[in-house]
C-alpha cells in the first residue's frame, strides 16, 4: 500500500559516506515509469496504479497490449507492474514516476526474483548441519538425518523441511536505506543487497511501518 | 562492469586528487582523525609495500618502523578520511608486493631510489 517504482538491478559496489565509512550499495536503475492504468474502487474494487518500465522492440508487443499503451499515449514497455495506493487521485494517466519520489536516508522495501539454485540439499536450503566429515562417517556428510518418529505418529509431519527446489521465487527485503538518489541518470543507491540477479526486475516501495 | 556502476564509482572516487605512487615509494599519509567533535590530521609516514584491488575498492599498505616495531596500515585509496598523500621518495623495486621487507631490518630493508622518468638521461621523451 505504498508508492513505489520499477527498476533494474545493475549490481553492487561500495561507496564512502561523509564519515569515511565504506558502505555496500546496490545500484538500481529505476524509472521513469509512466502510469499506464489506474485501478479505482468503483471499477476494480481496489486502488492501484499500473507502471511500465524498460525498453522493448516494436514487434514484440502484441496488438491488444499495444492498444493498452496507445490509450494512454506512451511507448510500450517491457514490464507492467501494479502498485497499490490509498488515494486513487494521487497520480494521473501518462504521468511519470521517477526516482525523485525517494530521498536519501529513507527506508524502502525491495522486491525481486531470487537467483535460482536448482534442486538443493538440506544443508544449503535449510541450513542443516549435516553429518560428520570424518571419524568414520560414510555417506552421511550432507544428509538430513531423522525426519520423524516411529509407529506413533507413523507419518512425516507436514511442512518438514527437506531437499528441493530453492530460489527463483519472489523475495522482499524490508527496511533498506536509500543511500543516494541520482535523478539525472535515474539511479538509486540502496544500502545492502537486493534479491535477484543483475539486470533483474526490482520493485522498490516506500517503507511503511 | 555495468557502465552505470562505473559512473557511480567514478562519482565517489577521488581520481586526480591523489598523486601517482607505486610500491617502494615513501609516502606521508595525512589521515583525518575524529576526537569527539574535533577533527585533526594525523601523519603516517612509511614505505608503500602493496597496492591491492582496483577501482573504488583500491587500498594501499604503508609500512614503517615505530620504536623498533614494524607497523603496517592499510588505507582505502578513495576514502575521504585520507586527507592527502604526499610522495616523499621514489623507490626502485622489482616486485609489486614488498612483503619480503617484513623479514628484513636495518640496512637490508633499504630501497634504491628511482629517478623520475622525466629527468632520466637519454630518455626519448624530453618534454
Amino acid at each position: 500500500m505504498s508508492k513505489g517504482i520499477i527498476g533494474r538491478k545493475l549490481g553492487m559496489t561500495q561507496v564512502y559516506d561523509e564519515n569515511g565509512r565504506a558502505v555496500p550499495v546496490t545500484v538500481v536503475e529505476a524509472g521513469p515509469c509512466p502510469v499506464v492504468a489506474i485501478r479505482t474502487p468503483e471499477k476494480n474494487g481496489y486502488v492501484a496504479i499500473q507502471l511500465g518500465f524498460g525498453a522493448i522492440k516494436k514487434g514484440r508487443v502484441s496488438k491488444p497490449l499495444q492498444g493498452h499503451y496507445d490509450k494512454v499515449g506512451v511507448e510500450p514497455r517491457r514490464w507492467l507492474r501494479e502498485f497499490r495506493l490509498r488515494d486513487p487521485k494521487a497520480y494521473e494517466l501518462g504521468q511519470y514516476v521517477t526516482v525523485e519520489i525517494f530521498t536519501p536516508g529513507e527506508k524502502v522495501n525491495a522486491t525481486g526474483r531470487s537467483k535460482g539454485k536448482g534442486f538443493a540439499g538440506v544443508m544449503k536450503r535449510h541450513n542443516y548441519g549435516g553429518g560428520a566429515k570424518s571419524h568414520g562417517a560414510s555417506v552421511i556428510h550432507r544428509r538430513p538425518g531423522s525426519i520423524g518418529c516411529h509407529t506413533y505418529p507413523g507419518r512425516v509431519f507436514k511442512g518438514k523441511t527437506m531437499a528441493g527446489h530453492m530460489g527463483d521465487e519472489r523475495v522482499t527485503v524490508k527496511n533498506l536505506t536509500v543511500f543516494a538518489v541520482d535523478a539525472e541518470n535515474h539511479l538509486l543507491l540502496i544500502k545492502g543487497s537486493i534479491p535477484g540477479a543483475r539486470n533483474g526486475l526490482v520493485m522498490v516501495h516506500k517503507h511503511e511501518a | 562492469m555495468d557502465p552505470m556502476i562505473a559512473l557511480v564509482e567514478r562519482k565517489y572516487s577521488r581520481q586526480g586528487e591523489i598523486p601517482e605512487f607505486r610500491p617502494g615509494d615513501s609516502v606521508q599519509v595525512h589521515v583525518k582523525v575524529r576526537e569527539g567533535n574535533r577533527e585533526r590530521i594525523q601523519l603516517f609516514e612509511g614505505v608503500v609495500i602493496a597496492r591491492s584491488h582496483g577501482g573504488i575498492n583500491e587500498t594501499f599498505t604503508v609500512r614503517k618502523i615505530s620504536n623498533g616495531v614494524g607497523v603496517e596500515r592499510i588505507f582505502p585509496l578513495h576514502c575521504p578520511t585520507v586527507d592527502k598523500v604526499v610522495v616523499t621518495r621514489l623507490g626502485k623495486v622489482r616486485r609489486a608486493k614488498l612483503y619480503y621487507l617484513r623479514a628484513l631490518s636495518g640496512k637490508a630493508a633499504r630501497i634504491k631510489e628511482r629517478r623520475s622518468p622525466v629527468a632520466r638521461k637519454g630518455s626519448p621523451d624530453k618534454a
